[in-house]
């Protein structure tokens, strides 16, 4: 039975933590743009989390999380170097089309910063001359700057608050290297769904091709529940497979932001449930003596 | 000497299955459908005639010797039962569940010519749970071949067909992309008809066979079809992913929050616990007034699986009438005992918002029955004037599925032009050494038969791999070498010392 272990991790900030996890066969299978779904334990959920880079030779692969619901906050308390994820599949979805763009904006907003790295990296690798874009609200929060620096020709930092780089969101960012870069090919941007639909409505009067990676709710994450399904133009498509890059310009952000917010009253519900347990556990008394009390009950009968 | 039997010397009437009461099951997961009694088992066995033409045998997709089993029954004899079922149907206690058999070797029996029929499914799923209890599982030891077969897709055609092979001698590994696996007969078929212990009884039979299961591995993205038998030492692949993307109606407001495919609702209740939701952790859509669009056998499992999770009121929308009905009888029948409202020849149009993205209601359009269309089945045409609005909180579409697109995306199968895998009568794909079946063939089938495709490709397998059945003689006449035929008489027995 595979073993999903995790073999590093790092917190950047009370919010934002990385986990490595060591699987050989997806570290070499991976590409930039996938995603895998991951399961903590048998009673948990199934969450898709983009892979934000991996390791072909060590045979990891880098998950860059933000505890937000019930199960990342979970991960962020029970995921130390030792533990393992219940279940954990990918990689998922169409590998990014790492065309063959010669100028690209790469843009990360928040977690997005996590998952564009790779395809940053990628389009370095395929020769083209990269601009990175990245947001965070203030310079506390930053992360894999100096990766960045590693793989982008130029590098913009944005701070909604300005105590680092440019003040303002990313948008902010690629207005200015549109501003100082007429021949752009293509722009990337991952993110939260209101600021990718931010960057493509930045990008859309200049008709600028622009890729973004959607992250509605999903299930199975192989294209049989229709949970992910998502509105591009005249069609529906399942993010998982058909996906989860897809034409900003054709994607009808409203509806994808609508269907985001299906379960928020679940995900409270879970929350309250959670912090009750936690609460409940607290108080239990000794566990040592309850050992040894199931112990004595188990020779008895 | 026993008594001749005649139609009218045997049982008349079909010995009842007992069943928990419509009111009481419609609160609870546990089976319906309660089993046979070893005296009513006795009882029914007794109704076959033994005819002579044996309809049965025929009408089941995989030939079971239904007589013979029945036969054993009669002699008290269960696990000569078990024996004559599992020769030639690997999951008894599965298919005896979710056959139609009324479609099958139920509906061609000589005795329901006159009277009911003999309850055949009843009876193997008898057999099948005695096994389950007892822990028969006929493993005899098997000589290994050296053989290494990967199977893609862990539901009923791979398991028949992983079985096959691994009675054969091969290393059989079974690939499955969820974290457990059983496919449709996990997170498809709710508790109530096939509970998971009893799938899981079965992947147990076939983990002692011999058979690996690696679970959490979608094939295609891990690694591809062709790097099985180029780098992974596979020397055959069978392809049993199934055809699970769900059809949307297209329709306005198919994507306001409520609307989801009967794929999704079952998931998240079957294999997701959602039901146990908070202490699982997946939400399980639910609603007051629920409506279910479509009425096949996984229509029939998202309403009553609604009716369980506490909906106050489910409905049924069909576009052609009952008769029409793709279902299995016996599902439509529990489904109207369990309170479901069917409202026939009647097709949505639109779904109705609360304007804060949730659904209110749908607008219906009643049908009629005009001309029949390609499948043979009368089309259904909208009755002018005739919408009408209705308040509900909750859409399931129930209404097929299209095969899955990964395999297609990451290999150089062919595919026709509805995206399913191409084969010929062999089962073989265009890719040397893979063979598939199953829904991803032939679009969204039955249980028993994707038993019965995952069987026909292991015979193909075997034969690809030149592995020969060891028990079976040569036939004088028609199997030759090099024009010497190799029927018994045409070699010398040589005694060894």
């Amino acid at each position: 039975m595979s073993c999903y272990e995790i073999v590093a991790r790092e917190d950047f900030s009370d919010v934002t933590y990385l986990l490595e996890v060591r699987h050989p066969m997806m570290a070499k299978a991976a590409k930039p743009g996938q995603f895998v779904i991951v399961m903590l334990h048998e009673n948990g959920e199934r969450i898709p989390l983009t892979i934000a880079d991996f390791d072909r030779e060590k045979g990891t692969i880098t998950l860059v999380i933000q505890a937000v619901g019930k199960t990342t906050r979970e991960m962020q308390q029970t995921c130390r170097v030792g533990t393992s994820l219940h279940a954990l599949v990918g990689p998922m979805g169409i590998p990014s089309d790492i065309s063959h763009a010669k100028k690209v904006v790469c843009v990360g907003g928040g977690l997005g910063v996590a998952p564009i790295y790779p395809q940053a990296r990628a389009f370095k690798e395929s020769g083209a001359y990269v601009i990175g874009v990245v947001g965070f609200r203030n310079k506390d929060l930053i992360f894999w700057d100096e990766k960045f620096r590693a793989v982008c020709d130029e590098f913009i930092i944005c701070t909604d608050d300005g105590s680092a780089g440019i003040k303002g969101l990313v948008t902010a960012g690629i207005e200015q290297a549109i501003a100082k870069h007429p021949d752009i090919d293509e722009v990337v941007a991952i993110g939260p769904p209101i600021m990718m639909k931010g960057c493509v409505e930045t990008t859309r009067p200049h008709k600028i091709k622009t890729m973004v990676s959607l992250n509605p709710l999903m299930v199975d994450g192989t294209g049989m529940c229709g949970g992910c399904r998502v509105k591009i133009g005249d069609t529906v498509k399942f993010a998982c497979v058909d996906g989860p890059d897809f034409d900003g310009h054709q994607v009808d952000f409203d509806d994808l932001m609508t269907r985001l917010r299906r379960y928020t009253k679940e995900e409270r519900m879970a929350l309250d449930h959670w912090e009750k347990e936690k609460a409940g556990k607290a108080d239990k008394g000794c566990r040592l003596k309850k050992t040894i009390d199931n112990a004595v009950d188990g020779v008895k009968s | 000497m026993a008594k001749k039997k005649t139609i009218r010397s045997i049982p008349q009437e079909r010995t009842p299955m007992r069943e928990q009461e419509p009111a009481v099951r419609s609160k609870n997961f546990a089976e319906v459908a309660c089993g046979y009694h070893p005296d009513d088992a006795l009882r029914e066995s007794e109704r076959c005639l033994m005819c002579p033409d044996q309809p049965c045998v025929s009408g089941c997709p995989v030939g079971i010797n239904i007589p013979g089993f029945i036969k054993k029954i009669g002699e008290k004899n269960l696990r000569g039962a078990y024996d004559i079922l599992t020769e030639t149907s690997l999951l008894p206690a599965i298919c005896g569940r979710v056959c139609p058999q009324e479609n099958q070797c139920e509906g061609v029996c000589t005795v329901g010519q006159s009277l009911e029929p003999v309850a055949i499914g009843r009876l193997e799923r008898f057999v099948g749970d005695a096994a389950i209890r007892e822990g028969w599982a006929n493993i005899p030891y098997i000589e290994p071949n050296g053989f290494k077969v990967g199977i893609v897709g862990s539901g009923p055609a791979g398991m028949a067909c992983a079985a096959d092979m691994a009675k054969a001698g091969c290393d059989v590994t079974v690939f499955e992309a969820f974290h457990e696996p059983g496919g449709v007969l996990k997170y498809g078929i709710p508790e109530f008809r096939l509970p998971n212990e009893v799938v899981d009884a079965e992947i147990n039979n076939l983990r002692k066979l011999g058979v690996k299961f690696e679970c959490n591995t979608l094939v295609g993205r891990l690694f591809t079809l062709e790097q099985m038998i180029s780098e992974m030492g596979f020397d055959a692949v069978f392809v049993g992913v199934g055809a699970g993307y769900p059809t949307m109606l297209g329709i306005p407001g198919d994507s306001l929050n409520g609307v989801l495919s009967a794929n999704e609702l079952l998931t998240r209740c079957n294999l997701m616990r959602g039901r146990d939701f908070p202490n699982a952790d997946t939400p399980q859509p639910m609603g007051q007034r629920v409506a279910i669009i479509g009425a096949g056998n996984t229509a029939m499992d998202a309403m009553r699986v609604s009716v369980r999770l506490g909906a106050e009121k489910v409905y049924c929308m069909y576009r052609r009438s009952r008769q029409e009905a793709p279902a299995r009888a016996e599902e439509v029948h529990h489904a109207e005992e369990e309170g479901v409202e069917f409202h026939w020849l009647t097709h949505p149009v639109a779904i109705l918002d609360d304007g804060k993205g949730n659904v209110r209601g749908m607008r219906c359009v009643r049908m009629e029955l005009g001309e029949p269309d390609a499948s043979g089945r009368r089309r259904p045409v909208p009755v002018e004037g005739s919408e009408f609005d209705f308040e509900c909180d909750l859409v399931v579409y129930a209404i097929g599925t299209n095969a899955n697109p990964i395999m297609g995306q990451t290999s150089g199968l062919k595919l026709n032009k509805w995206g399913y895998i191409g084969t010929d009568d062999t089962l073989a794909t265009s890719l040397a050494g893979v063979f598939a079946g199953g829904d991803i063939v032939t679009g969204a089938a039955t249980v028993i038969e994707a038993m019965g495709a995952g069987r026909k490709a292991a015979a193909s397998m075997k034969a690809y791999l030149g592995i020969r059945d060891t028990c079976k003689p040569y036939d004088q006449d028609k199997e030759k070498l090099f024009g010497i035929g190799l029927g018994e008489r045409n070699f010398a027995r040589v005694k060894v010392a």
